[in-house]
């Protein structure tokens, strides 16, 4: 992203050097900016003011609906995850009762692993919509295109 | 000339095609690393497939469930539970605020050399392990499945080492991305065709199959013996069993978003939305596929039965001979071929994910301080550094040889990157307070304490009897560690690693950075495009 100043494509050729001091607000010359991830906070100011957005009520909002989601849902997989090793390694009598026909109670439970993960993903991806929005909608107030420097 | 080799010279030449062509359109560094971030969300989550299914999966699972029924299955349900893990947690944040590599994330707020210095130790730690199980894993294979035509262990390491190292050198990510989901797609294609003559073979009834699992006949000191395959206790029995099946699964539930060469994925798409479309597809086929490993290894313990496969190859074996039982010598050198692509597609990507971390991580950032001395540097070395990790694979796998017991490195490197990888990206994302003094312990305590664990396991710590030639233990003393798999301490100990560390110092810079982060990874502002 350029810095305050303006910045100039440099053209075949031209050998112009970048001058100016490390102190300066807008560099001169043609020097190529870093990529987003490598400027310093400093550097990065125009993209936003990250303290200030992140005071905002609406990022507040945002990261606290994402957690009201994301951490029961982490907690619930996990559970439910870590019960088939517990059910199986300490209640094996209970896990080879069988339920359909000649299928047990341990099969069926690792089945349902496949359909939780199947349905949490579902459900997050349809929540996850929403966080789409509350974002987008916190960049547009900004005033700012999403995105950095390629 | 068998049909296998037929086979396998057809995938080798496909996926040359695409190396070329790929080649083409690698220039310059995010070319190289990320594909350009130009990846569609379903063509990254079948590639996330085909880099996460490797033979262990494939093979190995069928074979476990062929030998030991029900407990071999709980494997296939912690391989894909795990995605919940990188869907909720991992994979935006991820995206939004790194570039090329997981230690991207842990340098934003912290200091970056000292960092990056471990998490490139941590990688090329977890790459190594999950590399060596494959590499010993395919020339065993490989040989096996081609010995007509004379291919030996030796030929076989040296030739899966050679493709690799071409499509990563030359192909980048790009290459990397379309062998991994040209495999996926034949893995998925073999895997339903598989299960659909399996059923066939009962009669597409899913009763009389479920019959045969429960009623599995064999002979045990010349005595007929009805075992139930459904039940769970022939691979984990006490007075371990239960705790070891609960540091394994905690190990691979946890694991898993913290492997490198599955995280570098996601900076192959162009926003954290599609990573997030790219790991539902991925759960979609992941999911799929291993729900069919009952068909694969229920199947092959009922219809070709234990006896005939440890007298013909052993258990790596099970799916291979299945589908010759059910299909012929065709079919056979069909899934033969798919296995050998299965190992490509996971070696391609443990390499560019390697070389990307130890190019990025330890060269650029590191040695270099940040900044590239010359243009297209970072490519150069990390082109270099595939070609170096590759050739010494070859090494380490031809020295090791085809006797070496690598059954357990792949559940090691789950839990070397639950341990060391995990604690560090959680915390840097959602705990303010973390530094640059916790990553670096977590890591450290992670890595040294999954070794450590693993050196005293029964893994590495048996008494074998005499008569043992091959796969003998590299310590024949008792135990000192009774579980086989480290997870259940060492994840632990990684926590509190990263958790003391980061309480025990100060670091006001990588607070003051957090805001930024959090707005990033939460936002999308800023991301790499």
């Amino acid at each position: 992203m350029a810095q305050g100043g303006v910045r100039l494509e440099p053209e075949p050729g031209d050998l112009t050097t970048v001058s100016g001091g490390p102190g300066d607000i807008a560099p001169l010359g043609r020097d190529l900016p870093k990529p987003a991830h490598e400027q310093t906070a400093a550097e990065d100011v125009n993209a936003a003011t990250w303290d200030q957005v992140a005071a905002t009520d609406e990022f507040r909002a945002l990261v606290a609906a994402k957690i009201r989601f994301i951490l029961p849902a982490t907690i619930f997989f996990l559970v439910y995850y870590m019960a088939l090793p517990l059910l199986v390694g300490y209640a094996p009598d209970l896990m080879k009762t069988q339920v359909i026909g000649e299928i047990n109670l341990a099969y069926l439970f690792a089945l349902s692993q496949f359909l939780m993960t199947f349905i949490l993903a579902y459900l997050y991806l349809r929540k996850a919509n929403q966080f789409d929005a509350m974002a987008q909608n916190i960049i547009a107030k900004l005033g700012i295109k999403k995105g950095g420097t390629k | 000339m068998s049909t296998s080799l037929i086979m396998f010279v057809i995938f080798i030449a496909i996926t040359l095609g695409i190396t070329y062509w790929a080649a083409q359109r690698t220039s310059g560094t995010t070319s190289f690393f990320a594909a350009n971030r130009q990846i569609t969300g379903w063509q990254n989550g079948i590639a996330i497939a085909g880099d996460y299914m490797s033979a262990a999966s494939f093979l190995g699972i069928a074979g476990l469930i062929a030998f030991n029924g029900y407990d071999g299955f709980m494997y296939s349900v912690g391989f894909l539970v795990a995605y919940l893990t990188v869907l909720l947690i991992v994979a935006e944040p991820l995206r939004n605020s790194g570039k090329y590599t997981m230690a991207d994330v842990l340098a934003y707020r912290l200091s970056a050399r000292p960092v990056r210095s471990m998490a490139a130790i941590s990688t090329l730690t977890v790459t190594t392990f999950y590399m060596i199980a494959q590499m010993v894993g395919a020339g065993t294979l490989v040989a096996l499945l081609l010995k007509d035509s004379g291919i030996n262990y030796n030929w076989a390491v040296v030739g899966v080492g050679a493709l690799m190292i071409i499509y990563v050198v030359f192909g980048g990510m790009l290459a990397t991305t379309w062998v991994q989901i040209v495999k996926a797609v034949l893995l998925m294609g073999g895997t339903l065709l598989l299960s659909i003559l399996v059923l066939a073979h009962f009669n597409f009834d899913l009763g009389a199959f479920f019959h045969a699992i429960t009623h599995v006949q064999s002979t045990v000191e010349g005595k007929p013996v009805t075992t139930n395959y459904l039940n769970p206790g022939l691979l984990y029995k006490p007075p371990w069993g239960a705790l070891d099946l609960l540091s394994l699964g905690l190990a691979l539930v946890l694991g898993t978003a913290g492997l490198p060469h599955i995280l570098v994925r996601f900076y192959t798409v162009p926003s954290a939305k599609i990573a997030r479309t790219s790991v539902v597809w991925a759960i979609a086929i992941i999911g799929t596929f291993y729900i069919l490993t009952t068909f694969l290894g229920f199947g092959a313990a009922t219809i070709v039965g234990k006896g005939f496969i440890t007298t013909n190859g052993g258990t790596n074996m099970s799916a291979p001979l299945l589908a010759q039982n059910l299909g012929g010598d065709i079919f056979f050198a069909f899934i033969s071929s798919v296995a050998f692509a299965t190992i490509l597609a996971v070696v391609a990507g443990l390499t560019i994910s390697a070389s990307t971390s130890f190019s990025h991580d330890f060269w650029t950032n590191v040695v270099h301080g940040g900044e590239e001395r010359t243009k297209g540097q970072e490519v150069f070395v990390a082109r270099m550094s595939a070609l170096v990790v590759g050739a010494l694979s070859i090494l380490i796998a031809i020295l090791l040889g085809p006797t070496f017991n690598v059954a357990y490195m792949v559940g090691l490197a789950f839990a070397l990157a639950a341990a060391a990888n995990l604690p560090a990206i959680l915390f840097s994302l959602f705990w303010k307070r973390f530094n640059t003094v916790g990553a670096v312990t977590g890591m450290a305590t992670g890595i040294i304490a999954t070794l450590v664990f693993i050196i005293i396991s029964p893994s590495i710590m048996a008494v074998d009897p005499d008569t043992l030639t091959a796969g003998r233990h590299l310590i024949q003393a008792k135990a000192i560690f009774p579980l086989a798999n480290p997870g259940i301490v060492s994840i632990p100990l990684g926590f509190i690693g990263a958790y003391l560390g980061t309480i025990l110092s100060h670091e006001p810079a990588s607070e003051a950075k957090y805001n930024e982060l959090n707005v990033r990874a939460n936002t999308g502002l800023g991301a790499e495009v």
